[in-house]
């Protein structure tokens, strides 16, 4: 004790420690300045770029889609509508075990392989918190049904949104179109902010070209969200500016009447208005239910909808190019009378020879047509005068002429993806395929074979222009479009084209008249198609050939297969003094224009000025 | 110099607070730092008010035990350290063998009270190491400082074997302060902290993969937001929005749309800076600094070497928990899970916490009573 009290030196000790303590409370001081040094970085230096940190934790923006315009017919008929649908919809981070959950589902409401290989394949496109649709168009029974087990489906929710519906499914499907799902393509083009909400977009016809009008602006709201993302208030709203709704010309009723009237043929049916270029009803068969694509169409059924030989997915009233054959008649024998070439009779002995060749063109009509002049040619379709005719004109003119309707180029028709079909020429050829222009060439293109095609709204636009004594108007489908607000309508003006203009004016009626005895006289070639009707057709068959003959072969059309045969091709126009319609028919493979091409015509026409079969 | 001129009037007078055995300077800070806590904790749990009331019985319950502590007086205290110590460290092996806990191991249930036998070692192992370096000469022989650090590491690793490094953290921290406040040879000090760098990629080697994560977190809190990083992400927006003024108490949108995480407990100090700002956390740093100085100064007044080693131990610590918990909340420091002194919500850490304090009165009251 004695010992320990020595060495224990209590001053120098308590001294030690008050050093010791010192450093200590410096030491503390300069840490506590070091955290306060932290605080000023964060709060004073870097305090703006924490406030906007924080408000962007606790704002969040949620786009509002605006809802598609609506497409009418010309008479306020409903085309394209928006539906309320319910789909129900998994958003994968919140779903434990996928697999197990669908598997669960499917005990409840029924999904089929094709929504399972959808949905797995948006979950690798879509990032793991957004919203994806595995079922869509739930029944009011499969609602019901999820809602009572709702509680044991962490992450499934049943979703209602506007769907687009097209009430008269396949009929007008390629003039309307449809949309789908928005697709990476489409992605790259579309403006990603006003899109922002919108999972579906135009993919063809209307709904494609007309597709800034229809889609409208989106809107927006300010959320204040909690750190779950939960919604709790709603700041601000802008809401979404609605798209436009558009008034078509079409007549959904003639549409659906010569949708029904054309059959089982694959083919087409245009019908406008010569007046100002309305087109009333553009068909194109096979077609097939739009309302598929808006949902998603299986891969299954979209193969077979793409490999079917009837190609239904091809819009041919504008995409399909087709000899013209004899439908051209009335054309090339304006452009001989034009260019006072057809004034003069000829002998047509069944065939048509050009010196120094040996090849015979030949008539359809084996025995030929005797004496005949150019009304005789157009009504009986004789091919010999033609073949001279063109001859005369030679193929420079004929070009130039035909290029005045449009033969050969794209009419202007307001949806996407119009071909222009061709009306060949000497640079053509030897453009496109580095060789000379043959003379039998030109024998041939007066009668719609060889190289020249045309689309099913090229002859029905051109056979307008014929009816109009040359007015040429550009085809449009859209009739008008809403205007802002409560304003009326705007109307889309009918565009007119540069005028076919004739030396002498009379003319136009020449061939018109010829082309009304086609129809109305005892030997034309349509005569049964004119029969009893209480107003007068203007019209032209056409029988194009597909599969060439052989010089000396026959052509019998039992003996040659389905699809090599001749198709059937009409043109027309009616009434025959003021034309309020003008008419293009093809029946692929119908065989002659006048026993199946212009019945169906004549039916379409007493459909619309007579209101028959409506 | 304020301190010494308050001590002294009162000295003059046999006032209340000397009759309780309390430190009234210290005490008010204290409770001064309560109160703002409360505020804080009221807007931090979202107006909650079950929180308030739960947490008033605790501070209550704390600083009763702080004063009849304060009534001890340091013979007894020192009287019965080892057997205190030795308490400690039998628990902490009972609750590697039966304790309980999420994750980790650190409860034991004894049927009414549910306990963490870390918080026992939290107040002894300083009173051990200042017990056994009173008896000789200071500053200490290194034969002495070598049992030192044997009975600084042996708690420690049972604490961290739990695994708590936080608790383990603060345990070898206290038993380091005690260490350097006996006059330890800086020579000594400096070599140790050297070796302690050297060794720190064994430290790697032993942790568990959660603590990995959190210093590798700390490292790079960006790289994974939805994980641990969010915490410091989050904590440091709510800091930094917070600016000079704040946005107001209650008016906290970190905090109060749950953006921010544990901000009852670890991380209150975010919710604070968030709506009291620059100016509100110089406040309550003030209030800190007072009672650590304070604390530090009685321990200088303190007679024995018992008392002063334990008393400056204590106040060095408290300091430590504070500048670990704000270090985390402002991303200095890795995330450890170390709430904020009389702040955060929670109660063995509050009643530990008032015990240290009341020995430190104690030490500090009964001086004169002695000298009498």
């Amino acid at each position: 004790m004695l010992r320990k009290l020595q060495i224990k030196d209590h001053g120098s000790e308590t001294r030690l420690f008050k050093r010791r303590a010192i450093v200590a409370i410096v030491v503390i001081i300069m840490m506590m300045l070091g955290i306060v040094s932290r605080l000023i970085y964060l709060q004073i230096y870097n305090h703006q770029h924490f406030s906007t940190l924080s408000q962007k934790n606790r704002l969040k923006i949620v786009p509002l889609p605006p809802t598609r315009g609506l497409i009418y017919d010309r008479n306020g008929v409903i085309l394209a509508k928006n539906i309320p649908s319910f789909s129900l919809e998994l958003i994968p981070e919140q779903v434990k075990d996928l697999d197990n959950t669908l598997e669960r589902l499917s005990q409840l409401i029924s999904i089929s392989d094709s929504d399972r290989q959808h949905f797995k394949r948006l979950v690798k496109q879509k990032r793991r918190f957004q919203s994806i649709p595995l079922r869509y168009r739930l029944t009011e029974e499969e609602v019901a049904r999820f809602s009572v087990d709702r509680h044991l489906y962490k992450g499934v929710n049943i979703q209602a949104r506007l769907i687009r519906y097209y009430p008269f499914g396949k009929t007008g499907v390629h003039t309307i179109g449809y949309v789908g799902r928005i697709d990476a393509r489409e992605l790259q083009r579309i403006d990603p902010a006003n899109y922002s909400a919108t999972t579906h977009i135009g993919k063809l016809g209307i709904e494609r070209s007309y597709e800034d009008d229809l889609h409208g602006q989106v809107g927006y709201q300010q959320e204040e969200v909690n750190a779950q993302n939960r919604t709790l208030r709603i700041i601000d709203s802008t809401p979404p500016v609605a798209g436009r709704d558009l008034y078509l010309n079409i007549d959904i009723k003639l549409q659906n009447y010569a949708d029904k009237i054309l059959g089982d043929y694959r083919g087409s049916i245009v019908a406008m208005d010569p007046r100002n270029g309305e087109l009333l009803a553009l068909i194109s068969k096979p077609n097939y239910d739009p309302n598929q694509f808006v949902t998603g169409i299986g891969v299954k059924s979209y193969a077979a909808l793409r490999d079917s030989p009837d190609k239904p997915l091809f819009n041919r009233s504008i995409l399909g190019q087709y000899p013209p054959g004899s439908t051209v008649k009335p054309f090339i024998g304006l452009a001989g009378l034009d260019a006072d070439l057809a004034d003069s009779s000829l002998f047509c002995p069944g065939w048509f020879e050009l010196e120094g060749d040996e090849r015979r063109y030949r008539d359809w009509k084996k025995q030929g047509h005797g004496d005949t002049d150019l009304d005789k040619a157009i009504v009986q379709s004789c091919d010999v005068y033609f073949y001279e005719l063109a001859k005369k004109l030679r193929i420079t003119q004929m070009h130039k002429f035909m290029s005045l309707f449009g033969f050969g180029q794209k009419t202007g028709i307001d949806i996407i993806g119009e071909l222009p079909g061709l009306f060949p020429s000497r640079e053509w050829k030897r453009e496109k395929r580095g060789q000379a222009w043959f003379p039998g060439e030109t024998v041939i293109t007066g009668i719609g074979q060889g190289f020249t095609l045309t689309t099913p709204l090229q002859l029905a636009s051109a056979t307008a222009t014929l009816s109009m004594n040359g007015l040429h108007f550009r085809p449009t489908i859209v009739q008008s479009k809403q205007g802002d607000e409560d304003a009326e309508p705007i109307p889309v003006q009918p565009t007119r084209y540069k005028s076919v203009l004739l030396k002498s004016p009379q003319n136009w009626q020449t061939i018109k008249k010829s082309m009304l005895r086609v129809l109305h006289s005892p030997r034309g070639t349509a005569r049964s198609s004119g029969k009893d009707a209480p107003y007068k057709i203007a019209g032209k068959t056409g029988t194009a050939q597909v599969f060439g003959i052989a010089q000396d072969a026959e052509y019998n059309e039992e003996e040659i297969d389905l699809r090599l045969r001749d198709h059937s091709l009409f043109i027309a126009f009616a009434p025959f003094d003021k034309p309020t319609i003008a008419i293009a028919v093809i029946a692929e493979n119908g065989g002659s224009g006048g026993h199946v091409a212009a019945p169906i015509a004549r039916k379409v026409l007493d459909a619309h000025l007579l209101g028959k079969g409506l | 110099m304020i301190l010494d001129s308050y001590t002294a009037a009162n000295r003059r007078r046999y006032s209340l607070a000397d009759s309780l055995h309390i430190d009234a300077p210290l005490i008010i800070a204290l409770l001064l730092t309560a109160a703002l806590g409360l505020v804080i904790l009221y807007s931090a749990s979202n107006q909650n008010e079950d929180i308030i009331i739960r947490q008033l019985t605790r501070l209550a319950v704390a600083f009763g035990v702080m004063v009849l502590v304060a009534q001890i007086s340091p013979r007894q205290l020192r009287f019965w350290t080892p057997w205190l110590f030795a308490i400690g460290l039998v628990l902490l092996i009972a609750v590697l063998a039966f304790g309980e806990g999420k994750g980790a191991q650190r409860w034991l249930d004894f049927g009414l009270v549910r306990f963490q036998p870390s918080e026992i070692i939290k107040i002894t192992l300083p009173m051990i190491l200042a017990w056994y370096l009173a008896d000789a000469a200071l500053p200490p022989k290194p034969s002495r400082v070598i049992i030192c650090i044997i009975l600084i590491i042996l708690p420690t690793l049972l604490i961290a074997k739990q695994p708590d490094l936080g608790t383990s953290l603060v345990i070898a921290s206290s038993g380091i302060f005690v260490m350097l406040l006996s006059g330890i040879r800086w020579r000594f000090v400096f070599s140790a902290m050297f070796a302690a760098i050297a060794a720190a990629p064994l430290l790697w080697y032993f942790m568990h993969d959660y603590q990995r994560q959190r210093v590798l977190t700390f490292l790079n809190p960006e790289q994974d937001l939805l994980g641990s990083g969010w915490h410091i992400v989050q904590s440091k927006i709510a800091i930094g929005s917070g600016g000079v003024y704040g946005k107001g108490w209650l008016n906290g949108t970190q905090s109060h749309l749950e953006f921010l995480p544990e901000r009852s407990t670890d991380f209150i100090f975010a919710v604070y800076g968030e709506e009291f700002g620059l100016m509100g956390i110089l406040v309550l740093l003030t209030l800190y600094l007072f009672i650590i100085a304070r604390s530090l100064y009685i321990s200088t007044q303190a007679q024995d070497t018992f008392g002063r080693l334990v008393g400056g131990s204590i106040a060095i610590t408290f300091f430590f928990n504070i500048f670990v918990n704000i270090g985390m909340v402002t991303g200095l420091l890795p995330v450890v899970g170390l709430p904020l002194p009389l702040i955060s919500y929670g109660g063995t850490s509050m009643v530990t916490l008032m015990i240290a304090f009341g020995i430190l009165m104690s030490v500090h009251t009964h001086r004169k009573l002695l000298s009498q």
